[in-house]
């Protein structure tokens, strides 16, 4: 039996990782067609309630609604108080309370 | 000997050589394979979740009036909203009613708000599917809820909203306005805030400014606004992404650095060798490219293929006690994945180019001095 070059299983290993990588974009699409239905449920919600804000971090209010909120918020809680919420750590103020 | 030969018997060799320190160099792939895996799920959580924000938000009201009361947010009169109809341009305008609710027996923060158009009448709640999720078995479908005065309340729970809409609705509970009213004393005539829609979406910002300039105790907050506070947040630059980032770039610059250094014994005999056997300086580079490639290829495909199913087939549980932090209720929702050629391009440059140059240039060095010497250091 011919024993297999090893370039020759390098560019098949290489071919099938591509492959695969290639895949991940039919995916991507493929779910984004499938979420159309539940996006759409989303803003109806976004619509109906007016909503401003994702849920992502509901530990503190500054951090469940960080649009809405106040540049000063993280430290409100008594004077020199150090911002102790690990999510709020993790992003800036709004750009709206940012400029000058 | 044509190039294309000539090439693929280098790479024979040079795979030959990977394969003879197969532990050393399996180990190497796995490290820098984690380094890839780590960048790559942060770009991918924070590309979807700015593209989530985006495509949800693109409903928000085109802006929110808070008023500002000693440079704190608090509630505004319903009378404002007559002098904000007159501004030419505003299409709709009302007053919300929302505010958080501490639940006592979970610990967890909720996001209540008074719908006008409630279908089920008072004493009644609709709640969020995260809310639902972490109410003790006990409560059945009635929710105890301790109004102002420490007293309570029991709201009859009516409905949960799809688990679908968890992104924007986790922590939800809707009631109607006279329930919220009773609930956190709050009198008639005020409002969390305002909400306008505007006829002309040219004219907002025009409608802001005179928002301020008619009512100069309120902050007008516009759809923009908000849409540019989630680009910042999951921005590439800054905040979440950069304090994720960091530590697996200095993870990944490190494993470049000690390869850029210098080369191990074993390798700079292989190069004496090589040269001795009356190999060009240009072909030990040629095998060093090879050998550069290979191993950053696999490692960046094995990296970012793991970061995709970790993303978006795992939830990102590696990153959730980050993104948790204190939070009691925490959304349970699958991101919509995004993958673009300009992504995967740039993950490419950043972590396959640098290594494969830090493979060659110390080769380079030895491969330049005499054979002999290479091989007696």
């Amino acid at each position: 039996m011919m024993q297999c070059r090893e370039s020759t299983a390098f560019f098949l290993s290489a071919a099938v990782g591509l492959a695969l990588l290639l895949l991940l974009f039919a995916h991507a699409g493929w779910r984004e067609r499938a979420g159309r239905k539940s996006l759409e449920e989303k803003r109806e919600i976004v619509r109906a309630l007016g909503l401003t804000d994702l849920c992502l971090f509901t530990e503190a209010r500054y951090t469940r609604h960080p649009a809405m909120a106040d540049r000063f918020t993280p430290f409100q809680d008594h004077p020199f108080s150090l911002e102790h919420f690990p999510s709020a750590s993790l992003f800036r103020p709004p750009p709206h309370l940012s400029g000058p | 000997m044509n190039r294309a030969g000539r090439q693929r018997n280098i790479l024979d060799f040079t795979l030959s050589s990977l394969l003879r320190r197969k532990g050393r160099n399996a180990a190497l792939v796995l490290v820098y394979a984690f380094v890839v895996f780590l960048l790559s799920s942060v770009v991918f959580l924070g590309l979807s979740l700015k593209e989530e924000a985006q495509s949800v938000l693109a409903d928000a009201p085109e802006i929110v009036v808070q008023r500002l009361a000693a440079g704190r947010h608090d509630m505004i009169p319903e009378s404002y909203l007559a002098k904000v109809r007159e501004i030419p341009g505003v299409r709709t305008a009302k007053a919300r009613l929302w505010g958080y609710y501490y639940e006592p027996l979970t610990g967890a923060n909720y996001t209540v708000m008074a719908d006008e158009n409630f279908p089920y009448g008072r004493k009644s709640v609709v709640l969020g599917n995260g809310v639902e999720r972490h109410l003790p078995p006990m409560v059945g479908r009635t929710l105890p809820m301790r109004a102002y005065d420490g007293s309570y309340r029991f709201m009859q729970i009516r409905e949960t909203l799809s688990s679908d809409s968890e992104l924007v609705s986790s922590d939800l509970i809707l009631m109607t306005v006279e329930d919220f009213r009773d609930l956190f004393r709050i009198p008639e005539g005020v409002g969390t805030d305002l909400v306008l829609s505007v006829a002309n979406p040219r004219e907002v910002s025009t409608v802001a400014r005179k928002i301020t300039e008619i009512l100069p105790d309120t902050r007008p907050i516009t759809r923009a606004e908000v849409l540019r506070t989630y680009d910042a947040i999951f921005d590439w630059r800054g905040g979440m992404i950069v304090a994720c980032m960091s530590g697996a770039l200095m993870a990944f610059i490190i494993l470049a650095w000690d390869k850029a250094t210098g080369l191990s014994a074993e390798e700079r005999k292989e190069i004496g060798i090589l040269k001795g056997l009356g190999w060009e300086t240009s072909d030990v580079i040629l095998m060093k490219f090879w050998e550069g490639v290979a191993v950053s290829l696999f490692s960046f495909l094995l990296g970012i293929l793991l970061a995709y199913v970790h993303v978006y087939f795992g939830s990102t549980s590696l990153f959730e006690p980050a993104l948790k932090g204190w939070s009691v209720l925490y959304p349970d929702f699958r991101l919509k994945p995004v993958i673009t050629p300009y992504m995967v391009s740039v993950l490419f440059f950043l972590t396959v180019v640098p290594y494969t140059i830090a493979t060659i240039v110390p080769s380079w060095r030895a491969a330049t001095t005499d054979p002999d010497t290479v091989m007696r250091a």
